[in-house]
């Protein structure tokens, strides 16, 4: 099996209307895909129906991860299996400090897997060095998870659970949005840095910018549900120059 | 978006109506002989109660005059609980294992107890304690429906002065000291259950702390109900004198049985200048099952009197259990600079209906109190938080800061706050915050997003959310706490 992630012919609905009309998409193991679109065209809902949140109806289709379909999964069974969403918005759990979070999560993924949990020693030193890659200090992991971080505080503890969680499907919806050409340079080499052979990425966005960091091997261009063209990352670029309006189908 | 946010908020109120309350650990029942009452309440039973207790003629006289006051007092209807009218004629006031009628020594005591203790994790033997196999060095008093059956670690207490034992033995060993203090802090007619109390109380533990001592261990008394229909009055009384310093530890567990048992106890505290009282409760009476049916209905009044200068009264109580509590832990800050304190967390769930907080009574100057209440509810439950915060006009400076917070999962619980403030001197500073938030869909998704299921969520959600309070229990409840929460709300999700 060469193929990390097959989404074929996936419908959705929300609330009768439908969202996803037919997405058909195939990341290799090791390839880093982009997709693009502008704003409502229905790729968050794709990156959630991916994740397993609730409140969507698929009506036709699959989603194949390494191979098996997840779409019977709950959310937590779909992460064990190595899938990560790194969120737009990072959700705030208070009075949960994001060392005991991210300890929480990494024990209850090894236990699902059968797996011991994990030392502390082992589990500090872990930490501290992904850490370091993505310049966050020990004052913010004694912080409240997300509670009062900035845009780019988030974005970077959602690189470092995913630096942590090893996942082996990572997705990034709009990792951009919110942040500064600083914290994009940080983000970008963290998940750069994790870049690798038995590791597919998938990076959903509306601007070309975050792409010329994290270079993709493959450009889709997402339109009223569905991807509508995909080429190389010259794509992007003509994406940015000529906009997604010659994509867009009368109705 | 509206339907299908309806269907995300569905799920989860469904999830959480499965919270497992069969999972009650402790609902076992030991079957043993019990001496009991007659049934009901009459002037015959409280001296059947006194008799039992072969206690002198004053305290019968004692309880006497507070039966007869409490003749003439009516159950208490503000609080914002609803349950049907307690049929007092339908109790056993008095229920005694049969071979165990009073404290004896470790090796007297009957096995089938000792093993009953042992299941509910409450280290009773000093040889195993010592030997560090049963964890931290504790002692306990264990009181079995109405009795004591056995107080550990009192001759090692006995040297530093210290008195550890069964209220009914300090009544006839310690007459002196019992007549100096008891319902000095909770006066006999103080309310409707403390004066039921008063009557038929059937034990409870004794502390005294002499001066300058500080108290080499944690003490604890664990009260057990098993008897069925059988009321639970316990009175505990504790004293620390002048530069004295006590940490005691509260818990309770019930068999899980269908019809309601009622626990009524009076705990009165006494600090004398610059002595420290830290009181911890961890509350696990059964709560009844998820139809609300059975638990234990718990009216308890306990009040702690800084009756010295800088003296210091610390309540922290974890309250998980019971079908209804009714409690409201106080301070009286008499002595100038003392200082009160109130940690809550209290968990509701199914029909559980709690109406519980404190009273932060300033008398003297420069008095300080903090109060922090995290109230969460599940399921049909009510959790209400009432307190008052008092000034009396002489208690210039003044201090009192509060924070109530409430957590509601699901959408048919409710969450309440009634706070009184009463300020009597202008140079006070009363200060009141409060929050009332949701575990929302959002935060679940995201936690199992990174592989905790939904149960492991919502427990890291809740222990977040009650993490000021935990970290002001004692070692030993801090681990137990965090347990329990997770426990009581296992199945809620999923």
């Amino acid at each position: 099996m060469s193929n990390m992630l097959e989404v074929k012919n996936l419908h959705v609905k929300v609330e009768d209307k439908e969202i996803l009309k037919g997405v058909n998409l195939t990341i290799p193991k090791g390839e880093t895909h982009a997709v693009m679109g502008r704003n409502g065209s229905g790729k968050s809902t794709l990156s959630y129906v991916m994740a397993g949140k609730e409140g969507y109806e698929i009506t036709k289709g699959e989603i194949l991860l390494d191979g098996e379909n997840i779409l019977e999964l709950e959310p937590n069974e779909r992460a064990v299996k190595g899938l990560f969403l790194a969120f737009q918005y990072p959700i705030e759990i208070p009075g949960v400090a994001t060392m005991t979070f991210l300890k929480a999560a990494m024990n209850a993924q090894r236990k699902a897997r059968g797996e011991e949990e994990l030392l502390t020693p082992d589990f500090m030193r872990e930490v501290k060095s992904a850490a370091k890659m993505l310049e966050i200090d020990s004052a913010m992991l004694k912080r409240a998870l997300n509670v009062g971080f900035s845009g780019g505080e988030k974005k970077r503890a959602e690189i470092l659970q995913m630096a942590l969680l090893k996942p082996k499907m990572c997705v990034f919806d709009e990792t951009d949005s919110g942040l500064d050409i600083d914290a994009l340079k940080i983000v970008s080499e963290g998940v750069n840095a994790l870049r690798d052979a038995n590791r597919s990425m998938l990076v959903i966005t509306h601007y070309q910018r975050l792409l010329n960091y994290i270079v993709p091997d493959v450009v889709h261009v997402f339109s009223n549900g569905r991807i509508v063209k995909s080429g190389d990352k010259s794509l992007a670029l003509e994406l940015e120059k000529h906009g997604y309006a010659q994509y867009d189908e009368s109705t | 978006m509206a339907g299908a946010k309806e269907n995300i908020d569905r799920d989860t109120i469904e999830q959480v109506e499965q919270i497992d309350v069969e999972k009650y650990k402790y609902g076992f029942a030991t079957d043993i002989k019990s001496d009991k009452s007659p049934i009901g309440l009459s002037e015959d039973i409280v001296r059947f109660i006194s008799a039992k207790k072969d206690e002198p003629e004053w305290m019968l006289k004692w309880r006497l005059d507070a039966y007869e006051r409490w003749l003439t007092m009516e159950e208490p209807n503000w609080a914002k609980l609803d349950y049907p009218k307690i049929d007092l004629n339908e109790i056993y006031f008095y229920a005694a294992p049969k071979s165990t009628p009073g404290p004896k020594s470790l090796d007297e005591v009957d096995p089938e107890l000792l093993e009953t203790y042992k299941k509910l994790g409450i280290p009773l033997l000093e040889q195993a304690v010592l030997a560090g196999v049963e964890g931290a060095k504790i002692a306990v008093d264990a009181v079995f429906d109405s009795v004591s059956v056995v107080t550990t670690f009192r001759e090692e207490l006995a040297k530093s002065g210290i008195i550890f034992c069964s209220i009914s033995e300090a009544i006839k060993e310690y007459p002196d000291l019992i007549k100096k203090y008891l319902a000095t802090v909770v006066p006999v007619t103080d309310n409707y259950y403390s004066t039921l109390n008063c009557a038929v109380f059937t034990d409870g533990s004794f502390v005294y702390i002499p001066k300058g001592v500080r108290c080499p261990m944690e003490l604890s008394t664990y009260f057990r109900i098993n008897e069925i229909n059988t009321g639970q009055f316990e009175r505990t009384l504790i004293i620390a004198e002048e530069d004295s310093y006590v940490s005691y530890l509260e818990g309770c567990t019930a068999p899980m049985r269908d019809e309601n048992q009622l626990h009524a106890a009076v705990v009165e505290l006494v600090a004398h200048k610059n002595a420290e009282i830290k009181y911890s409760t961890v509350q696990n009476w059964y709560p009844g099952n998820k139809e609300g049916k059975g638990g234990i209905y718990n009216f308890v009044t306990k009040r702690g009197d800084c009756r010295g200068d800088n003296s210091k009264i610390s309540w922290t109580q974890v309250e998980t259990g019971s079908a209804i509590t009714w409690k409201y832990p106080s301070c009286i800050l008499r002595g100038d600079g003392s200082r009160g304190e109130f940690y809550s967390i209290a968990i509701s769930n199914n029909y559980q209906q709690i109406d519980s907080g404190t009273k932060m009574i300033h008398l003297g100057k420069n008095t300080s109190s903090k109060v922090i209440s995290k109230g969460i509810a599940a399921g049909f439950s009510d959790n209400t938080y009432r307190g008052l915060i008092s000034a009396h006009k002489k208690a210039t400076n003044a201090r009192n800061f509060t924070q109530c917070d409430s957590l509601l999962i699901g959408d048919k619980c409710g969450a309440h706050t009634v706070p009184y403030i009463e300020a009597k001197n202008a140079s006070v500073v009363f200060e009141h915050e409060a929050t009332t938030s949701k575990i929302s869909d959002e935060q679940l998704f995201y936690c199992q997003q990174r592989g905790l299921n939904a149960e492991e969520a919502v427990a890291l959600i809740v222990n977040g959310f009650v993490r000021d309070v935990i970290q002001n229990l004692p070692m030993e409840f801090m681990v137990e706490t965090q347990k329990l929460i997770n426990i009581s709300l296992e199945g809620s999700v999923g």
